[in-house]
């Protein structure tokens, strides 16, 4: 169901101070708009398409990388695709795993047809059945630092759900966040030090 | 594991030892049975169950962007399930191999397998996936190491198809016998 929190106003405020550990994954669509932004960091791996397939970058990532954080952050009609993900995070190690859906119960990109979290569907009730251990529903700002320190301290997965305004704006960000193995490459080198060919591995 | 019909695929296993894989993603397929028990055993490998193929191709993206090497197994029936995935290590030049065991080729008794085994390679090569094969033995694992090299070195996505005649084809009588 659509809520009342500023999208980008809650993103920024989960972003701000931003340590180096934190590595973020967007969903196609709003959420890597936000995220893009907000700000373009090299820690920052835009999904334009592969609709669905935040959470299972996110996985892999999280195993590659234990001692960082990674942050998912999509919105409904992505996470909706890719709910069978949230079974395989719940039986993976990825205890620094934790996913910030933004819910405005619509696909905003295409014309604002509802989502099914507008109807019967609740993302989090999903997560917590397939073992996120800490999940919750948010339908303002009141709690933003508590929700903060669970999307980057709690022992995961986490799922936070934002109830959000519905809010369409086009692709506003800068074009070679599109460009994909500029991106790959650019947060690769900054998470690992490793170049884009992995000759030296 | 030093049964002789076990042979090939403890030598995928010591490819992907030799080359440095620490993800291995699966749905599982029996043709992969002894691999993936081999890879559960290793505490260099982390071994993850998904629900669908699709989710392979995102984990095997995490994991090279985390780092790490990763490889998918995977049947021929979960190849379709891939598809619009495979856009995000194409345009992000992200290596990626699926070892998959086919399914609706060699002897099929179940018709419902027959069409995606039969379109598999034409749907890797439509999707810009690499394609190799292994009809025999003894040729599983160059098989398997040259498409490790060719996606880690050359930044590619390579499936390595390998055949049901290699894995050997489900019995319909004798699977009706056990009914």
């Amino acid at each position: 169901m659509t809520g009342t929190i500023d999208r980008k106003k809650f993103v920024t405020e989960i972003l701000a101070n931003r340590s180096e550990d934190l590595l973020v994954v967007s969903g196609l669509g709003s959420s890597t708009y936000d995220v893009a932004d907000i700000e373009d960091n090299p820690r920052n791996f835009y999904l334009w398409g592969a609709m669905g397939q935040a959470v299972p970058v996110a996985i892999g990532l999280a195993v590659a990388q234990p001692d960082k954080r990674v942050l998912v952050i999509t919105g409904d009609g992505e996470m909706l695709m890719g709910l069978g993900a949230l079974s395989a995070a719940g039986n993976a190690p990825v205890r620094n795993l934790a996913v910030l859906v933004l819910d405005n119960g619509h696909y905003s990109e295409t014309g604002g047809q509802p989502t099914h979290t507008s109807g019967s569907t609740d993302i989090g009730g999903v997560a917590a059945q397939c073992g996120f251990k800490v999940t919750r529903a948010i339908s303002d700002m009141d709690s933003i630092s508590e929700i903060k320190s669970a999307l980057l301290d709690v022992d995961g997965p986490v799922m936070m759900v934002a109830k959000v305004a519905l809010k369409t704006y086009g692709a506003i960000v800068e074009p070679q966040t599109r460009i994909g193995h500029y991106i790959a490459a650019r947060f690769r080198m900054a998470t690992t030090d490793r170049g884009e060919v992995a000759l030296d591995h | 594991m030093t049964d002789s019909t076990n042979d090939w695929r403890m030598e995928i296993y010591d490819c992907l030892r030799e080359h440095d894989i620490e993800q291995v993603c699966h749905v599982p397929d029996a043709g992969h049975a002894a691999l993936i028990r081999a890879c559960e055993a290793d505490n260099s490998m982390t071994v993850i169950g998904l629900t669908s193929e699709q989710d392979g191709v995102g984990v095997l993206t995490g994991a090279w962007l985390g780092g790490q090497r990763g490889v998918l197994l995977m049947q021929s029936s979960g190849v379709g399930n891939t598809i619009n995935a495979l856009a995000m290590p194409n345009a992000c030049r992200i290596p990626f191999v699926t070892i998959v065991s086919m399914r609706g080729e060699w002897g099929e008794f179940v018709p419902w397998q027959i069409p995606m085994g039969q379109a598999t390679p034409d749907v890797f090569n439509a999707m810009g996936v690499t394609v190799y094969r292994a009809d025999n033995a003894d040729e599983v694992a160059e098989t398997v190491t040259a498409a490790i090299r060719l996606a880690f070195d050359g930044n590619q996505q390579v499936a390595v198809l390998l055949a049901q005649r290699l894995i050997g084809t489900k019995d319909f009588r004798a699977a009706r016998r056990t009914l």
